[in-house]
């Protein structure tokens, strides 16, 4: 496969730099063209990943032709490529959806979505710790501006938070790295992976302190319990566009413990296995609890959706506190699920909001919207698949997910707290269903119809839901297998430093 | 020189921390600053700390981890542009919130201040 795992990062930095040159620069009919059409390579690109890595072993690619544990490493396994696949499918949709007219409100929209596409992918693909915050980086800063597009008075506001906020967790970040580099002599993930197994004395604590700031910074990307209070107040006052594409923001905080308490401090780490299981199972646990009491409390769509991203995140992280084959492999199903129905939800809003007038997306008596069949129809679907009823693709996940917690001892906890918790939010968005459609003051429906570019983009992301029924065997089939990959600490381990070997002698 | 070097970093990590807890955007700003003053000294030393020891091949009979200068230099870039970054959204902030404050409302002032703000 050679080369094509560096495009899914290369491509979007290409495109941003084209998009900022001047015959797109000016021109915005081109520039929306050409930022879809780097879109949809990147789709492509990762998309022909995803097939390769489905059939082969894990692929690396050292960058610069550097052996592993000394240069950085592109590691392209199931679970990254499943990621990159899905991130470039939702930055397609927010593109496409942005390029109706939302990509206007500001300056430089499409070059920042790039930038935010290449961080992501590349804190997906990239296998050495001191790079994922590099990556980390990029996807924050061009977070940072899109989160200012558009901007008016409330979001200098949350964007001043959410900016303090995640310079005090890189600085934590370089702290914890600067700690494990100190203890185990290597960033690179598998080889301090086979490092943590052989520490001694109050080297072992050290490697604790460190692994444990690394937990602190991901909770706070990831926004679980007592970092998540940025969270709601951020995605509800970013543009709903902008909001969809963070809904796969949250997931690289998961996706960054998926990797490190897995195979760093996963099973073979000795002293401390699973060191932050502990403390991820009751925290994501609270964590849905006080979504869940969010989600009742929002007084507005956007804000409900930005809870129901945090429920999400609980979920996956008390997957993660499982550490089983399943688990991970249900909850690799659920990102996928709740990420692109959470970008829908937004979406939605965004479409709500503009035709209720006056009343937005807040719960309370408005005008009628002008297209109740698309929009009213459109939001069932994303809320029956969000709380998980059955024909829709949530159902699969939750049970999934359930059958997996009670293989562990956590059932006693987790089943009540979960099914709760998507209790409140059927009531929650049933409430909200029928404040938006149903309670009208008398007023005439609004003119304002969306455009067809958006809607066919709403239309496509809620497709994926009942296909993600339909075709939930194969795709399951494939969430084992990247799950018991991940487990498989060892084969990682030999395949990465391994291949790099080779990559010496010749 | 160890117990210099970390106290420091200490001290650095301590003013910032108590300027970041200020809450007004100018003290806030000058705290991460000093934050990251203190996370780039930090990450050097986790190099070890040692004189006279370059950090090339064959320049000296003992020589220093390269890696760690290397994070430096990549921290300190991106220290750099995040902290300008962070500069003009603070001045953007205070243009339109109208104070200082992170949170746009000054505490403590009596109400129909608070009100002429929102």
């Amino acid at each position: 496969m050679g080369h094509l795992v560096t495009l899914p990062i290369l491509l979007p930095m290409l495109g941003a730099i084209l998009l900022l040159l001047p015959p797109c620069g000016k021109n915005l009919k081109m520039r929306r063209a050409l930022s879809q059409a780097f879109a949809l390579f990147t789709l492509i690109a990762s998309l022909v990943l995803l097939m390769h890595s489905a059939t082969n072993n894990i692929e690396v690619y050292a960058l610069g032709n550097w052996s592993a544990p000394f240069g950085i490493v592109l590691v392209s396994d199931m679970l990254a490529t499943l990621l990159i696949s899905l991130t470039s499918f939702l930055a397609l949709c927010c593109i496409t959806y942005a390029s109706a007219g939302d990509d206007e409100k500001g300056s430089f929209f499409h070059p920042l979505m790039q930038f935010l596409v290449m961080g992501v992918n590349g804190a997906f693909l990239t296998g050495d710790l001191f790079n994922l915050f590099v990556f980390f980086e990029v996807l924050l800063i061009a977070s940072y501006s899109l989160l200012m597009h558009a901007g008016d008075k409330h979001k200098t506001r949350s964007a001043l938070h959410y900016v303090i906020l995640n310079l005090i967790g890189s600085s934590i970040f370089l702290i914890g790295l600067g700690v494990l580099y100190g203890v185990l002599g290597t960033l690179n993930i598998a080889d301090m992976a086979v490092k943590v197994s052989q520490l001694t004395g109050d080297d072992i604590a050290l490697a604790k302190i460190g692994g444990l700031l690394l937990l602190i910074v991901f909770g706070l990307k990831a926004a679980i319990l007592p970092l998540h209070l940025w969270l709601p107040k951020t995605y509800s006052s970013a543009l709903p566009v902008v909001a969809a594409m963070f809904a796969i923001m949250t997931k690289v905080g998961v996706y960054a413990m998926f990797r490190v308490y897995t195979i760093i401090f996963g099973e073979q780490a000795g002293e401390l296995a699973f060191m932050a299981q502990s403390w991820l199972w009751p925290l994501s646990i609270l964590t849905i609890a006080i979504g869940a009491l969010g989600v009742l409390a929002s007084e507005d769509l956007r804000k409900l959706t930005a809870n129901l991203v945090i429920i999400s995140v609980g979920t996956l992280v008390a997957a993660i506190s499982m550490h089983s084959v399943m688990a991970t492999a249900a909850a690799l199903y659920y990102i996928i699920h709740s990420t692109l129905m959470i970008a829908v939800l937004f979406l939605l809003a965004d479409l709500i909001s503009v035709q209720r007038g006056k009343a937005s997306d807040r719960l309370v008596e408005g005008k009628p919207v002008a297209q109740p069949y698309i929009l009213g129809g459109g939001f069932l679907i994303a809320a029956l698949a969000v709380m998980g009823m059955p024909p829709m693709s949530g159902f699969i996940g939750k049970i999934w997910l359930l059958k997996a917690s009670s293989q562990i001892n956590g059932t006693v906890i987790f089943w009540p707290v979960y099914l709760i918790a998507s209790f409140v939010v059927l009531i929650a968005l049933s409430r909200a269903g029928s404040f938006l459609f149903w309670r009208h003051s008398n007023n005439e429906a609004t003119k304002e119809v969306a455009a067809p570019l958006k809607t066919n983009v709403i239309i496509t992301l809620l497709l994926c839901s009942p296909l993600m029924v339909i075709f939930s065997g194969p795709i399951t089939d494939f969430t084992l297998a990247a799950a018991e990959q991940l487990h498989d600490v060892n084969n990682h381990i030999n395949t990465v430093l391994a291949i790099s070997n080779e990559g010496v002698k010749s | 020189m160890e117990i210099l070097y970390a106290t420091c970093v200490g001290v650095l990590v301590t003013c910032g921390l108590f300027l970041i807890l200020r809450a007004r955007t100018f003290p806030v700003v000058l705290g991460l600053t000093m934050m990251s003053y203190a996370v780039n000294l930090f990450l050097f030393a986790s190099g070890r700390l040692n004189s006279n020891q370059a950090a090339v091949l064959g320049q000296s009979t003992q020589y220093a981890d390269p890696l760690p200068q290397a994070l430096v230099l990549t921290a300190i870039v991106i220290g750099f542009a995040m902290t300008a970054f962070v500069v003009i959204l603070s001045i953007r902030g205070r243009a339109d919130l109208g104070n200082d404050h992170v949170d746009g409302i000054i505490p403590n002032k009596n109400k129909a201040s608070q009100r002429e703000i929102r």
